[in-house]
Parts: C-alpha cells; structure tokens; sequence
C-alpha cells in the first residue's frame, strides 16, 4: 500500500481565533485531535470548517492561538507537514499528471520522486493518463490527481476539505475506500463534510462549527450521527 | 540547500509551462516590436536624434511589456490555489519568488536580446561595439524589474482591482531604474561611448535592495 506513513502526529488547537477585519471566521477554537484520528468537522456554510483547515495546513495564519502537532519529529520534517485537499485540485492544469506529482515530490524532497509519483498514480488509477494533461481531466479524474498530490510526501496528518463535492456515486465509493485506506494505514484524517455520506461513516468523531465556534463535539455513535446529518443543514 | 534545489524545481517548471505555451514571450516581443515600429515612423528620427531617444524610447517598450509580463507571474496560481499547495510543499517561501523572478529576468533578456538587432537597423544606431556593456544594462536594468515587479505582482493578485494595481505600483517605483538604464544606455550608445560606471553601480544596488527586501518579507506577501 503507496498510502504508509510514519508514525501518526496529531493536531492541537489551542484558542484560535481568526478575523478577517472585523469579522471573526473561528473565534476561541481549542481542539485536540489524537493520532490516527478520523475527525469531521461539520456546520453550517460559512461556520469556519475552511478555514480551521487551512490553519491547519499552515496556509492561513490566525490572528490568535496557536497550533501544534503533537507526536511530530520535527517541524520542518517533510512528513511533518499535512497533506492538504481543498476545493481546488492545487496542481497545475498545463502540467500532466506524472509532471505535476513529480514536481510536488521533488519540491519535498521525496526520495525516488519518478518511483513514487508513478506509485501513487497506479494507486489512485490515473497510470494510463500520466501523460494527460490536468486541463484534460474529468471532476473525479481532478480529485484523485489532487488527492495523490496531497499524499505525495507520506504526510501523517491529511486535511481534506469537503472531498466529496462534484464526485457522482463511483467517485464517493473510491474516495469512501481510498479515504479508510489512508486512515487504516495510521494517517490522523481531519475532514469537513456536509451532511452523511458514505465517506462520513469513516468518522471516529465530529465536531459541529457555528459561527465560528464548536458547540457540539462527539465520538459516541448517535450523537455522531445526529451531527453528521445536520451539520450541513 | 533546501532553497536552491527548490528554486531549480521550480525554475525548471516555469519554463517548462512557459516553452509550452508561450504565452509571455509572444506578448512582450510582440509589444515590444510594435512600439519600436511605430516610434521608428512615427519620428523619422535622425541618427543623432535616435542616439538621444533611441535608449529611452526601448527601455520605456520594456517597461511596459514587463507589467504585461508580470501580471500573470502570480495570476496563475491563484486559478487552481497553486500558490497555496507551493507554500506547502517548499522549505522556503523565498524560492517560490526566486524561481519566478529568475524565470521573469530570463524571459525579458530573451525578448530583449531578440529586439536588439531591429532595434539598431530600425533606429540606425550600432550596438556591437558596445555590446557587452549594453548587456550589462540590460541585465541589471531587467532584474530590478523583475524584482520589483514580482513582489509586486504577488501584491496585486491578491487585490480586488488587480489588472490596475500592479502597473499603477509598479511604474512609480520603477521610474529610477528606468531613468538610469536609458541614461546609461544613452551614454553606451552616443558617438563617443562614456560607460557610466554610476549608473550601473546604482542599478546594482538597488537589485541588491530589493532583493534582500523581498528575502526577508517575501513570506508575507504569500499570505492571504
């Protein structure tokens, strides 16, 4: 299995806040997630989900708090950094498939980049469209490409957000199977989602975000699923 | 280490998209070929008055087609939130910037080196005797650009009225590299070339300042 990590990290959330001028996207959010974790966020559009993920990934900087990856070697270890999955497929539409995993393996210097791009594209099943590209590629041929990029480096942490957007019921299947893959494989998953699907059984736990604040969170299997069901009402 | 390997990648990757395409050199060989026509008729300068204009006249088209080469610099990235996926994946935000401004400098020396030759027979003023000067300039004068106008681009892809901000940014702080480049160029290309040691010194120096700037606050100019 391409998906293997090293040993699970875990994520902490110590009183984020985030404000976009006077407008607060998260606002005192403490969170713990334990290694090899499957964590959903839910909550409503505009609730905070992004954009905790993001401060998750370290794209977006919050305006207070702090966030640490307990369990992690070292922050600027390669595998210490998350595997990011966001709206966008984050690669580069001129670029083949082959080109743009090899780029991004390259950039976190993954040993053997050529080897393990061509893992993953076997893995993901774009092999045979290596040589396509991204521009050529259907929705759920873009979320697989932006899901190999995302764990190109064997990242221990794997931020996703709201993967299954656009995928018809084969693609909600393969992610569903790709998804409880990479968590078996002992990566802490932290994933938003809106309302259940067959991807939202993988959940060991959810949180619901409101207004920028969680005010439900859950890892008891009713309650779970009442979160699940509603978060993205 | 982490840094250099990272720029090479990422070098390595512009101009891998930018052969493919093309995009950037078309438009600012195009653009740069058509002022240059048009002023050469436009004027019927003679050979003395084309000494005196000539330089600036070439450094003004690059100007211009620089800004249209640098808007899509960090454009581009935003389509499919590239620049995120970058940030995550290089030790160093610094060598995103440096790849692209690299990348951008090379892009402008290849136009100008192009241009130079229809340059003299269209204004009817000999560059070879000092052409390893001229390149000099050429080379300074086309890095402060790409220096100024990269940061500057990564800036205005973020802003609401980006097609406007980065040019009206960008021609204000550029007008002393602009002003120094013709001045130099002037004096390289007269009847008597003087090589205006000054000038170029002055063009290093503020390479090397903004440069260093772009070093050490680069990072938060990625930021969203």
């Amino acid at each position: 299995m391409a998906f293997l990590t090293l040993p699970p990290t875990g994520l902490r959330f110590d009183n984020i806040d985030k404000r976009y001028g006077g407008l607060y996207a998260l606002r005192r959010v403490s969170l713990e997630v334990s290694p090899g974790e499957c964590l959903v966020l839910a909550g409503r559009n505009g609730s905070g989900k992004t954009t905790l993920l993001r401060i998750a990934a370290r794209i977006v900087r919050p305006t207070a708090g702090k966030l640490s990856f307990p369990g992690s070697s070292s922050e600027a270890d390669t595998n210490g950094r998350p595997g990011y999955v966001a709206h966008t497929t984050m690669v580069y539409d001129e670029l083949t498939a082959e080109e743009n995993l090899v780029l991004f393996a390259k950039l976190q210097n993954v040993p053997q980049p050529a080897t393990r791009a061509e893992e993953l594209l076997r893995e993901v099943g774009l092999y045979d469209r290596r040589s396509s590209a991204v521009r050529t590629f259907s929705r759920g041929m873009r979320q697989r490409i932006a899901i190999a990029r995302a764990l190109i480096h064997r990242p221990s942490v794997l931020l996703f957000d709201e993967p299954a957007t656009g995928l018809d019921p084969i693609g909600i299947s393969w992610l569903a199977k790709t998804l409880g893959d990479v968590h078996r494989s002992g990566c802490t998953v932290v994933m938003s989602l809106h309302g259940e699907s067959e991807i939202s059984s993988l959940a060991t736990r959810a949180i619901q975000l409101d207004a920028g604040s969680v005010v439900a969170d859950t890892s008891s299997g009713a309650s779970l699923r009442s979160i699940l069901s509603f978060g993205g009402a | 280490m982490a840094l250099l390997s990272n720029t090479a990648t990422l070098l390595a990757k512009e101009l891998r998209t930018e052969f493919r395409s093309r995009e950037l050199l078309t438009t600012t060989v195009v653009f740069i070929l058509v002022v240059l026509i048009l002023f050469s008729f436009a004027i019927s300068p003679t050979t003395e008055e084309s000494r005196e204009f000539g330089p600036g006249l070439l450094w003004l088209a690059i100007l211009f087609a620089a800004s249209l080469m640098l808007q899509p610099c960090f454009l581009r990235e935003q389509a499919n939130d590239t620049l995120s996926s970058l940030r995550l994946a290089v030790s160093d935000p610094f060598a995103i910037f440096l790849a692209k401004l690299i990348a951008n400098t090379l892009f402008l020396l290849v136009t100008e080196i192009l241009m130079l030759p229809l340059f003299a027979a269209f204004y009817n003023i000999p560059v070879l005797p000092q052409l390893h000067y001229l390149l000099l300039v050429l080379f300074l004068g086309s890095l402060g650009v790409s220096i100024a106008g990269t940061a500057l681009s990564a800036i205005s892809a973020q802003a609401r009225m980006r097609e406007l901000l980065l040019p009206l940014l960008l021609l204000p702080l550029l007008t002393p590299v602009l002003v120094v480049s013709a001045t130099v160029s002037v004096s390289l290309l007269d009847r008597e070339p003087v090589v205006q040691w000054k000038g170029i010194a002055f063009l290093a120096i503020f390479d090397f300042i903004f440069l260093t700037a772009l070093w050490l606050f680069g990072e938060y100019l990625l930021e969203e």
